[in-house]
């Protein structure tokens, strides 16, 4: 563990290349957005939809409650920056920068020892796309989002807006009328791909929006693990995410969605993320929050089908001026379905976790099981912690748990593996990485390596 | 030859006195015994000699290999060589036996640790302190009973084989058997070169070990150093003839 401490390399995240592209726009107009819509070449029906959503963003009110987001002015957000290159299926025909770049987040190396697929963002656009050929004899889809618009035009129809409707609230109509990038994928009937898949966002561009729309059916019987990554370098300026991820777990269907977000603290992460899952389905979030300067972020699994399952295991750790305000939806919507929730925050220099979770059981939802469980760590008295928890239970017939602890990382805990020798910071790194370890084995490997060494990144420098 | 000596010492616990003028010296090869009524400050002395923050020196001096080491951190003074075993041990949860013990170790040796030779003594060791392998991959002291906490503490310490070990009430609660492996865990620690001082309440503990001085702490101070006998002397009569000194 020691070792490991060392070999983190502080720089990885804040790379920061010159800022170029092929086409930019500024703010968020309906000229902006035909401008957008005609550089991309698409259907009209998508015009059509980015204009309705543009209508509706303007219609919205701004959220009343959560962390303050004054300090956005969509007006200087570069809506759409496409980078100066167009997708490829190599890493050697990506510009040199844009490729090292990945290469330090260690994308192609994980691609050649753990990925079935990778799928690589940079600012608006996918830059490198590619998926193993045995999974595309198997009828498995996974491509950019822009490209599945003009390629699979009716799967798209079929599912786009569908689980995140454009009315749902102000960012996901900001979403869906500058919406850009993204994966698409599509898993046939009865298909497991064993391997993940993994998309990565990468923001370089300063005081720009990133808005890339992830799509993913899982049809009857298939199973899928998505790994998605997101990270961007330090500037002074706000950067915007707002992405949105659409799921479908289909009867029998299993997902994992895992994420590792890293945003710098100058972003702020409005994302969007549902999920629908039928009959015997099975859907698990694995997340974990590190960057942004605020955060609003509550997936929400939608369990319509008997016996459909939900498992959300998240952490997230706001340092120096963050507000992180994250966590759940889930709607029991039917017979014998459950949900198991385990999450857990970490607040130092100021920062301020909010663990949110709003859990409906719907009255045909009889025989459902409810577990939720958070705990919060903070690791000095000026950070703070909150837990809301909204329940609304419509039906006697619900085993429903919920347990929340807060507390202040212990000093005689500290104090106990220093006398073993330990030094003080990294007895609060070995506190702050076993607070994390439940959360860190769900995760692949090198991922978990990440979120140690992501961890040990906040923590450093953190002693007096 | 000296390896502990604390001279004059004076300790507050917030603006609480607890120590008043403690002087006590340990030599190479030695076992201490410090008995005491309920808080005469026993815990305090052990604590204050690894720098626990919620104590405080006011004046005085501990020296250890002859040098001053008030100012030294915890983790310094560990990596000196002293060690000490918890009344309560801390529950830290997400970090096993086994990888605490590496880092501890490792942050001890100058050279990174032999993996496989540290585990085959772990294994060894924990098999003469009766303990169940599967313990070396738990949570660190997380659900363990009262017993097995204070036999992984014994494990600890001759995982990293200090100069100095201090046993803080690691009998108090444990049943007979339990007493008797943490004796032969101190028995098999022991040698010429290194030294035990033990807090305790309980003259069980000390029947299988060869004790050196017995000292009685009464308020912060130090009133009578004996032999053995004065253990079983305490264990008969009390401390009441040592109060109101």
């Amino acid at each position: 563990m020691k070792t490991q401490l060392k070999e983190v390399d502080n720089n990885i995240y804040n790379i920061k290349n010159k800022d170029e592209y092929s086409f930019k726009t500024v703010g968020l107009t309906e000229e902006v957005i035909r401008e957008i819509s005609e550089k991309k070449n698409e259907p009209d029906w998508m015009l059509e939809l980015r204009l309705k959503a543009l209508k509706t963003y303007n219609e919205l009110s701004m959220p009343t409650w959560g962390p303050d987001l004054s300090e956005l002015d969509m007006s200087k957000i570069a809506t759409y920056v496409k980078p100066k290159t167009n997708m490829k299926k190599s890493w050697e025909d990506v510009p040199e920068d844009i490729k090292n770049t990945f290469d330090a987040l260690g994308i192609p190396e994980a691609e050649k020892e753990s990925l079935a697929g990778v799928g690589a963002q940079y600012d608006s656009e996918i830059v490198y796309h590619s998926i193993k050929e045995e999974l595309v004899k198997q009828g498995v889809i996974y491509t950019d989002f822009d490209a599945a618009v003009k390629e699979y035009p009716e799967l798209v129809k079929q599912y786009f807006t569908k689980c995140v409707p454009i009315t749902d609230h102000k960012f996901i109509a900001l979403h869906y009328a500058v919406w850009s990038g993204g994966s698409f994928v599509y898993v046939p009937k009865g298909v497991k791909v064993d391997i993940p898949l993994q998309s990565y966002f990468r923001l370089n561009a300063p005081g720009a929006g990133q808005f890339e729309h992830t799509l993913i059916i899982v049809d009857e019987g298939a199973s899928l693990q998505f790994i998605e990554g997101c990270s961007a370098p330090k500037y002074n300026e706000i950067n915007l995410h707002a992405g949105c991820v659409e799921l479908f777990v289909k009867e029998n269907g299993f997902l994992r969605y895992s994420t590792i977000e890293n945003w710098s603290k100058n972003m702020m992460n409005l994302n969007t993320k549902k999920v629908v899952v039928d009959k015997n389905g099975t859907i698990e979030w694995v997340t974990g929050s590190f960057g942004s300067k605020v955060s609003m972020l509550y997936p929400m699994s939608i369990l319509n089908g008997e016996n459909s399952k939900c498992e959300f295991t998240g952490i997230s750790f706001a340092g120096k001026g963050q507000n992180l305000d994250a966590g759940l939806k889930i709607v029991h919507n039917a017979p014998n379905t459950s949900s198991v929730v385990n999450s857990k925050s970490i607040s130092k220099d100021g920062g301020i976790c909010t663990f949110r979770s709003d859990i409906k059981v719907r009255p045909r939802a009889e025989k459902s099981k409810v577990s939720v469980s958070c705990e919060s760590l903070m690791l000095d008295s000026i950070s703070r912690s909150d837990t809301i928890p909204v329940n609304d239970v419509q039906t006697d017939e619900v085993e429903f748990s919920h347990e929340a602890k807060i507390g202040k990382i212990s000093d005689q805990a500290i104090f106990y593996l220093m006398t073993r020798g330990i030094s003080e910071e990294e007895a609060k790194a070995m506190i702050v990485r076993g607070f994390a370890n439940p959360i860190s084995k769900e995760l692949p490997l090198e991922y978990a390596v990440e979120m140690n060494n992501l961890i040990n990144l906040e923590l450093e420098g953190s002693i007096g | 030859m000296e390896l502990l000596n604390i001279k004059n010492l004076f300790v507050n616990a917030g603006n609480k006195e607890i120590l008043k003028g403690l002087n006590l010296k340990i030599n190479k090869g030695e076992i201490h015994v410090i008995m005491g009524p309920n808080g005469a400050g026993k815990s305090t002395l052990a604590n204050i000699i690894l720098n626990n923050p919620a104590y405080k020196i006011i004046s005085g001096e501990i020296d250890f290999e002859g040098e001053n080491i008030n100012e030294l951190k915890t983790d310094e003074r560990a990596r000196k060589g002293i060690f000490m075993s918890f009344q309560t041990p801390e529950e830290v949860p997400g970090i096993s036996v086994t990888n605490f013990l590496k880092a501890a170790k490792n942050a001890k040796e100058k050279e990174p640790i032999k993996i496989f030779a540290f585990k085959k003594e772990l294994e060894e060791n924990m098999k003469k302190l009766n303990m169940n392998p599967s313990y070396s991959t738990r949570d660190l002291n997380v659900g363990f009973s009262g017993g097995e906490k204070k036999k992984n503490e014994i494990l600890q310490m001759l995982t990293l084989k200090p100069k100095l070990a201090i046993l803080d009430e690691t009998d108090s609660g444990l049943d007979v058997d339990a007493i008797r492996t943490v004796s032969k865990g101190i028995n098999m620690y022991k040698n010429s070169e290194n030294s035990v001082l033990i807090i305790t309440h309980s003259t069980k503990i000390l029947q299988e070990l060869k004790v050196d001085y017995v000292h009685i702490l009464v308020d912060g101070k130090i009133v009578k150093t004996g032999t053995d006998s004065l253990a079983s002397e305490i264990e008969k009569e009390g401390y009441a003839k040592y109060i109101n000194m």
